[in-house]
């Protein structure tokens, strides 16, 4: 029997391999055409290197990170790599997690983030899906919120988040050469990454 | 799209392989890797290694060889390569004078070959690196990712290549790779748009008498789109924008590049060259080296851009100095 782990890193595949056309036509609008192609060769990658039946949590997500980081290339592949590798830190050796956990989890991916890309909040970046996303997941936690309630909430701040993006000028990466240009496009990683939570959210609730 | 391939995804390979296949005597394929190294190898030198996304052929494994580059790393197309391939790059050949590498302005390009400078550190490899940021068609500030590198790269690998050639120490290589860095400047412009093999269809969408000026090397959008007009008007803007940075000025010695994005004929190049030579004399500056050709191309954009290089007495050594390579040859 596959672990749970697996189960949703495979549904996490799926999302992306379903969406590599959507992704990539957002990345030609204002990018270089290559996000999706690049994350869904990634990510099938990811699938083969991974053991169905390994329940470590914190291993499979370092394995999932390393395997983006060697696959992806572009800026998605060191970023999502580094966000992988630093959840899985948090949860070594764990086959189950708390919201507690979860929370972490997000707070140090993000934090690998910022420290690959040297971004902020407001750059049209996937920050502007992730940030308010961990903001909100760690109010809805603290209020009592259990770990689906709380990404149910997160999810709709990183929705947000796109919406965001395309009201503002790309100040990072490749669509920061098209200066205003890019206003109006929403950023393509701040919509991978919510795709990632939205799947995750979806395969919680089972 | 009509491509002259086989496969989607082994484009990179059968390329390398191609490469390989056609100049054994400059270059060799470390195994399983997209990276090519000189075929004699790089012992007793500091070692040049760039790279970057495949699609700008004959960059950069074209310049792997005497007087330039010691190693190529190559992405997917248009994709930075990953740390670990950089990393093995590094590794393979690092000669025990330590590793320069140079890197083109690109988010992914810098996150990816700083992971692999960090790895390669690790283990007590000596790694410096330079980013080159030579397209003045972005505006170079805090609000931009900074400045693109293209077409200027080639002078790197040709000066700092010849400095490391004739026995000089990581510092003075990337010294040179530095002051190339603070001379050079170009611009560009497209056509037509390219083609990824894996997206299937062009990067961007022209109308029939629309052309792209200061286009990236990877179809990123340029600072306007205007209606076509003569290459001679079109390469005045080029310049008009260069010069605009008051970095070359009467009396200078410069070298030219005009260089092709893939799907030009060298025709339209020479053409091109023919008014650009005339426009720099009326400046009065000296052109002391003109290179025209395909040098860092966009896969089969239709367009060119114009590099020019401030020299002084050192750069000229180095510029005029042999190299021998797949794309570069010089006596």
């Amino acid at each position: 029997m596959s672990s749970r782990i697996y189960d949703c890193i495979v549904k996490i595949n799926e999302t992306i391999q379903t969406n590599k056309d959507f992704l990539t036509d957002l990345d030609r609008e204002i990018g270089d055409a290559d996000h999706g192609v690049n994350m869904a060769r990634g990510f099938n990658a990811v699938i083969e290197k991974l053991n169905a039946d390994d329940a470590d949590i914190g291993g499979a997500l370092k394995k999932t990170g390393m395997t983006l980081l060697s696959t992806v290339g572009g800026a998605s592949g060191p970023l999502y790599g580094t966000a992988y590798m630093e959840a899985g830190k948090v949860v070594q050796g764990k086959t189950e997690i708390t919201k507690e956990d979860f929370g972490e989890m997000l707070r140090v991916a993000i934090e690998g983030i910022q420290k690959r890309g040297k971004a902020e909040k407001g750059e049209k970046t996937m920050l502007d899906s992730l940030l308010p996303a961990y903001d909100v997941y760690m109010e809805k936690i603290n209020g009592g919120e259990d770990l689906l309630g709380a990404l149910e909430a997160a999810c709709e701040e990183a929705e947000k988040g796109i919406e965001y993006t395309k009201t503002i000028r790309a100040t990072k990466g490749r669509a920061s050469y098209l200066g205003d240009r890019s206003i109006g496009h929403q950023d393509p990683g701040a919509t991978s990454a919510t795709l990632t939570l939205e799947t995750i959210r979806d395969f919680l609730k089972g | 799209m009509k491509k002259l391939i086989n496969q989607v995804d082994d484009v990179v390979n059968e390329m390398l392989d191609g490469m390989t296949a056609a100049y054994p005597q400059y270059v060799k394929r470390l195994e399983g890797l997209e990276v090519l190294v000189r075929a004699g190898g790089s012992d007793g030198k500091v070692a040049l290694i760039s790279g970057g996304g495949s699609g700008h052929e004959p960059a950069h494994g074209g310049f792997v060889g005497k007087g330039m580059l010691d190693a190529a790393v190559a992405g997917a197309v248009f994709t930075s390569p990953t740390p670990d391939q950089v990393y093995e790059a590094i590794k393979a050949a690092n000669g025990g004078k330590g590793v320069l590498l140079v890197i083109k302005n690109y988010t992914g390009d810098v996150m990816n070959f700083e992971m692999a400078a960090d790895m390669a550190r690790d283990e007590g490899i000596e790694v410096e690196q330079v980013v080159i940021g030579d397209d003045v068609a972005v505006e170079n500030s805090t609000w931009t990712t900074g400045r693109r590198g293209i077409a200027g790269t080639i002078f790197i690998h040709k000066l700092a290549g010849a400095c490391a050639e004739a026995g000089g120490g990581l510092d003075d290589v990337k010294r040179i790779a530095e002051k190339v860095i603070e001379n050079v400047r170009s611009m560009g412009m497209a056509v037509d748009a390219c083609t990824v093999p894996a997206a299937g269809k062009p990067s961007f969408d022209l109308t029939e008498d629309e052309i792209e000026i200061g286009i990236g090397i990877h179809g990123e959008p340029g600072t306007h789109r205007e209606k076509i007009s003569t290459v001679d008007e079109i390469s005045d803007k080029l310049l008009g924008k260069i010069l605009d940075e008051g970095i070359y000025n009467s009396g200078d010695e410069i070298a030219v590049m005009v260089n092709g994005m893939g799907g030009t004929p060298l025709m339209e190049l020479l053409v091109a060259n023919n008014h650009i030579s005339k426009v720099l004399a009326d400046k009065g500056l000296k052109v002391y080296k003109t290179i025209v050709g395909n040098y860092m191309t966009s896969l089969d954009m239709e367009g060119y851009s114009i590099t020019l290089l401030k020299l002084d007495d050192e750069l000229k050594k180095y510029l005029d100095a042999p190299a021998d390579t797949p794309a570069f040859v010089q006596q």
